[in-house]
């Protein structure tokens, strides 16, 4: 905090880590020369996909990486060479001159010892304190994270925590000592969105409060946005363009970077179909000679597979690009220079109330017990997963059903994919009420019923060849073969799969090509109604906007309605007509998705709306943001009145008198205007 | 729908056979192909087709009898006449041990099967319904653990006398199974809740077709362990049973009494155990070989016999034949779906 902002913190030159490989074979490399320089007081957002080496490069800084990792080249904090260092030598480094947050808060806390006590300790293994000045202190550091009541929060176990709560902690603890440099390691990946921009938020306050520099790993490009003062896309193991936040989001001069921001859904405008990366990260063990991205770049060139260019560039931007220089010249958008799926237009369709409705849900609810004793299992209690979900979908249409984790979503979903009777409510499928149906009855409509999982590497058996996980649908319901012989390499081509590897066994896939091999599943049997339990999460985001793409084409093909489910809103925006929010089981806000997203009546959503960080440094920080206080409350026990009162910026707001209404009465979903395919459950809509 | 570039970059494109069958190549034809793919498993099975021949085409050659005594030849050493030699009562071994060993073939093998087609079939209902099924299940065979089974055998054995060797088989495979279905059953558990299971009911697949087709096949590795070790298992505790006159009496013979009286003579008269033994050992190591390879042809992730990497296979054939099949025969190998290039260089 003494020195100066600007003088040079951490520089990591020809930083390279090689993992030891499979018996018999070579070291397969994980980061391959990575130039980094971190300013003091900076922000720098290292953004990549899934095994690109970002995560490495963070621990390879802090010396953390396992005994069969091999690091070579130099990483300097303040001149101070920290490679090859012994672990008593680094030991009093970390910790005190730079802490790391790590993705997940679950694992990063001793669970058998309370929190105080692990942030005491952190504090006391670098200085001098008595205990008492150190719980001082550490209850100091819970108050600044904004943990309610830190004196009890000191006492507190690390399961009793909520996962923002653990993450706020986690922070508290990487500050303790006024690093000057944090790293955090997807800080928010693990998050709800709303727990997202608190954690962010956090994070900030953090940094500002220390004046150390963060070194933020992300693959979320709106995190990155909002956060960093300077960016470094990595891709295979280097950094391919690094630039200021601004420079680089305006003017990127790779043509990966331009991709990636090409291929993110922006929950503020409804784009046209999104710009997929051809082809999947070329495997680091066997990486081609040449430009690592060659494969699947646009603008390659015949020189571009001879040698891997070295980052060079003007300005502090730099680009890993033989052909930099004419994209900085000519700036082009993603578009124009990725070849672009032709999207059909969607038929005309007849007006919504003419069409005829695939599923219609009213009053669902579904309890779960709580069951406690050890010999004698009583019920002592009940969990309100789903208390008032209504859902209505027309033919050819998609509902974006939108939730935080806990929301009641999936329990939704199996209510509905069960097709029996539910605890209460009404489900009808196309035009069938389900309590009615008869064994033979419910099986005949599964047809036109059929899910796509989050994983697809979990929800394809490993020892079924792809060709028989997609005619499994066909076969449950006794197609005859020549049927399932003709519908296989048919459907395969629909999704975009090669018939031949029909024989290939699901590992031998990526994950966006299993996603579609889930897909071509489900449209086996021709459903009706497809219900995607959020398709794209698992997924990188360059494969994410392929499936997307994807799976808007076969809606204007097919014209199969889609129930989406997805904590991500932008992808909500994108791919869905109506959308329906869900808060602690109930449905709060319902309605066409440009109302809702525009103009949203409910404060909830107002507030997860703003919650998304847009992939626009200056979009995002020009935007209002609406932070919730606090988790959402136990769904074990149900509350009188509204339940989002107590998170609600409305409710704190709103005079005395006004605000017995929101604690007595439960609001039921009104219409914006008499006729507006728009209902929100709020008594106070239009309060802001 | 050439727009999607994904697939052009699939994990290293095999060349597509020119002469595909109508239609994508079902499970049961890949595992076949790939077990024909496997020299080690077609050795096995190659093997235990010669014991066949030999055990039942043998005896044809000899014009000994296994039971009729040859009073001018006692304790014999092996001889052109007598070609494994005599025992004690002059009594031919080669026609014993072929006697034998027809005995023990199919008891081995048919005792395998079942027990652990009934462990399979228990175990995975037992973990997929649940509920009372399971407690019900679980309540059998933990009753036949606890029961002493050569009491149930001696005490049952008189009214099955006559029955002949099936009634033989299915008694020793029917205190053979608990253990395994145990074993299954917790399998299936976990299995019942992974994401594919699921998917499977909610397009309607009946649970008897989702334990066949998903779950079983996801424990076949250990299976088919536990299968191939039940085969020598059984050869030896039909010895047992043939000690307290139930299953083969004298003067018929299997491999297990064949070896229980030749034992203590080994270090004196060694033909008496060593061609007993011998054909025992080879039997239960090709059983192995052939578990083996079904095994890896079951599990894609294996790649001893995947077929894209088929002409890299061209090569080992220069190499050193292994010490008689060692890496085979060693217990379970279950290649980690993370790292399923580094188990293989053993074969």
């Amino acid at each position: 905090m003494s020195t100066a902002v600007g003088t040079d913190l951490l520089t990591v030159r020809d930083l390279r880590v090689d993992f030891a490989g499979p018996r018999g074979r070579g070291p397969v490399p994980a980061v391959r020369g990575v130039d980094l320089t971190v300013r003091r007081g900076e922000t720098l957002g290292i953004v990549g996909e899934s095994g690109s080496g970002k995560s490495v490069t963070a621990l390879a800084v802090l010396g953390l990486l396992p005994g069969t990792a091999a690091v070579r080249g130099s990483v300097r904090l303040d001149g101070q060479e920290l490679v090859g260092l012994p672990r008593d030598a680094l030991a009093p480094i970390r910790g005190r001159r730079m802490a790391m947050v790590f993705q997940d808060p679950l694992s990063a806390f001793t669970p058998v010892h309370r929190i105080g006590d692990q942030i005491v300790e952190a504090l006391r293994i670098h200085r001098r304190t008595d205990r008492g000045a150190a719980r001082k202190r550490a209850a100091e550091l819970l108050d600044l994270v904004g943990i309610p009541d830190p004196g009890r929060a000191l006492e507190s176990f690390p399961h009793e925590f909520s996962g923002g709560m653990r993450q706020r902690a986690m922070i508290a603890m990487a500050v303790a000592n006024d690093p000057d440099l944090l790293l955090a390691d997807e800080p928010t990946t693990a998050l709800d969105v709303t727990i997202q921009a608190q954690v962010l938020d956090v994070l900030r306050t953090a940094r500002r409060e220390t004046g150390a520099a963060l070194v933020l790993v992300s693959h979320d490009l709106g995190v990155i946005a909002g956060m960093a003062d300077r960016v470094a896309v990595m891709y295979a193991g280097r950094v391919v363009e690094s630039a200021g936040v601004d420079e680089l989001f305006a003017r990127p001069r790779h043509p990966y970077t331009l991709g990636l921001i090409g291929a993110v859904p922006r929950v503020d405008a409804r784009g046209g179909p999104l710009v997929p990366i051809p082809g999947a990260p070329a495997p680091m063990a066997a990486l081609p000679a040449g430009c690592p991205f060659a494969g699947r770049c646009p603008l390659v060139q015949d020189r571009c597979r001879t040698a891997e260019p070295p980052p060079a560039g003007t300005g502090g931007h730099l680009s890993a690009c033989v052909r930099a220089d004419e994209l900085a010249a000519r700036g082009p958008a993603p578009a124009e220079i990725y070849p672009m799926p032709p999207v059909p237009a969607a038929p005309p369709a007849p007006p919504r109330e003419e069409r005829a409705p695939v599923l219609r849900v009213t009053g669902l609810t579904k309890t779960f017990p709580v069951l406690s004793g050890s010999v004698f299992r009583r019920r002592t209690g009940e969990v309100y997963a789903v208390d008032g979900v209504d859902l209505d979908i027309r033919a050819g249409e998609t509902l974006g059903l939108v939730g935080e984790s806990g929301s009641g979503k999936s329990t939704t979903l199996f209510e509905l994919l069960n097709l029996a009777k539910p605890e209460s409510g009404r489900i009808e499928f196309l035009g069938q009420d389900t309590a009615a149906l008869s064994r033979a009855a419910a099986h005949r409509l599964r047809a036109e019923l059929q899910i796509v999982f989050q994983d697809p590497t979990a929800a394809l058996d490993p020892r079924l060849p792809v060709g028989d996980i997609v005619a499994e649908p066909l076969r449950a319901r006794r197609a005859p073969r020549e049927l399932v012989a003709r519908r296989v390499p048919e459907l395969l081509r629909q999704v975009g799969l090669d018939p031949a590897h029909a024989a290939r066994y699901p590992h031998q896939f990526s994950g966006g090509q299993l996603q579609r091999v889930s897909i071509a599943r489900a449209l086996a049997v021709r459903p009706r109604l497809l219900v995607l339990d959020e398709p794209v999460s698992a997924l990188d985001v360059s494969v994410q906007a392929g499936v997307l793409n994807l799976l808007q084409r076969l809606k204007a093909d097919l014209g199969i309605a889609y129930l989406f489910v997805s904590h991500d809103l932008s992808v909500v925006r994108h791919l869905a007509d109506r959308v329906s929010v869900m808060y602690l089981g109930r449905t709060v806000e319902q309605g066409e998705v440009s109302a809702v997203f525009d103009r949203p009546r409910h404060p909830y959503t107002r507030a997860l709306l703003s919650a998304v960080p847009l992939p626009d440094p200056a979009a995002e920080r020009a935007r209002e943001r609406v932070l919730l206080p606090g988790d959402p409350p136990s769904p074990t026990e149900r509350h009188t009145g509204c339940r989002f009162r107590t998170r609600c910026p409305v409710y704190a707001a709103l005079a005395d008198g006004r605000r017995t209404v929101c604690e007595q009465r439960s609001p039921v979903p009104a219409e914006a205007a008499p006729g507006v395919d728009h209902t929100a459950a709020c008594h106070h809509p239009d309060v802001r | 729908m050439t727009d999607v570039p994904e697939s052009l970059t699939a994990p290293a494109p095999a060349p597509v056979a020119a002469r595909r069958p109508p239609g994508p190549p079902g499970r049961g034809r890949l595992v076949l192909g790939r077990l024909l793919g496997a020299r080690w498993a077609v050795a096995g099975a190659v093997t235990v087709l010669l014991l066949f021949v030999l055990a039942f085409g043998g005896p044809y050659l000899t014009p000994w009898d296994y039971a009729a005594p040859d009073y001018t030849a006692l304790r014999q050493p092996p001889s052109a006449a007598h070609w494994f030699g005599t025992n004690g009562i002059g009594q031919d071994v080669f026609a014993q041990t072929l006697r034998g060993l027809q005995k023990s073939l199919v008891i081995g093998l048919l005792v395998a099967l079942f027990s652990t087609a009934l462990a399979a079939l228990v175990g995975a209902c037992a973990g997929y319904f649940g509920g009372w099924t399971d407690r019900l299940l679980m309540f059998l065979v933990d009753l036949m653990l606890v029961l002493p089974s050569f009491l149930v055998i001696t005490m049952v054995s008189p009214q099955l006398k006559g029955s002949g060797w099936i009634a033989f088989v299915a008694l020793l495979a029917l205190f053979n199974w608990m253990i395994t279905a145990r074993v299954v059953r917790s399998m299936t558990i976990s299995l019942a809740s992974r994401e594919f299971v699921r998917a499977a009911q909610f397009m309607g697949v009946r649970p008897l077709r989702i334990i066949l087709r998903h779950i079983l096949p996801n424990t076949a590795s250990f299976l088919i362990t536990d299968a191939t070790i039940a085969v020598g298992g059984a050869v030896m505790s039909e010895t047992a049973l043939s000690y307290f006159g139930f299953g083969v009496r004298a003067p018929d013979v299997s491999l297990g009494t064949l070896l229980a009286a030749g034992t203590s003579e080994a270090p004196v008269f060694p033909w008496l155990f060593y061609f007993a033994a011998g054909l025992l050992v080879l039997f239960v190591l090709a059983v192995n070989l052939i578990g083996d390879g079904l095994r890896d042809a079951l599990d894609p992730t294996a790649e001893a016999a995947r077929p894209a990497r088929r002409p890299r296979r061209a090569r080992p054939a220069a190499r050193p034949a292994l010490p008689a099949g060692a890496p085979e025969a060693s217990g379970p190998r279950r290649p980690g779906p993370t790292t399923p290039r580094s188990n293989r260089s053993s074969s």
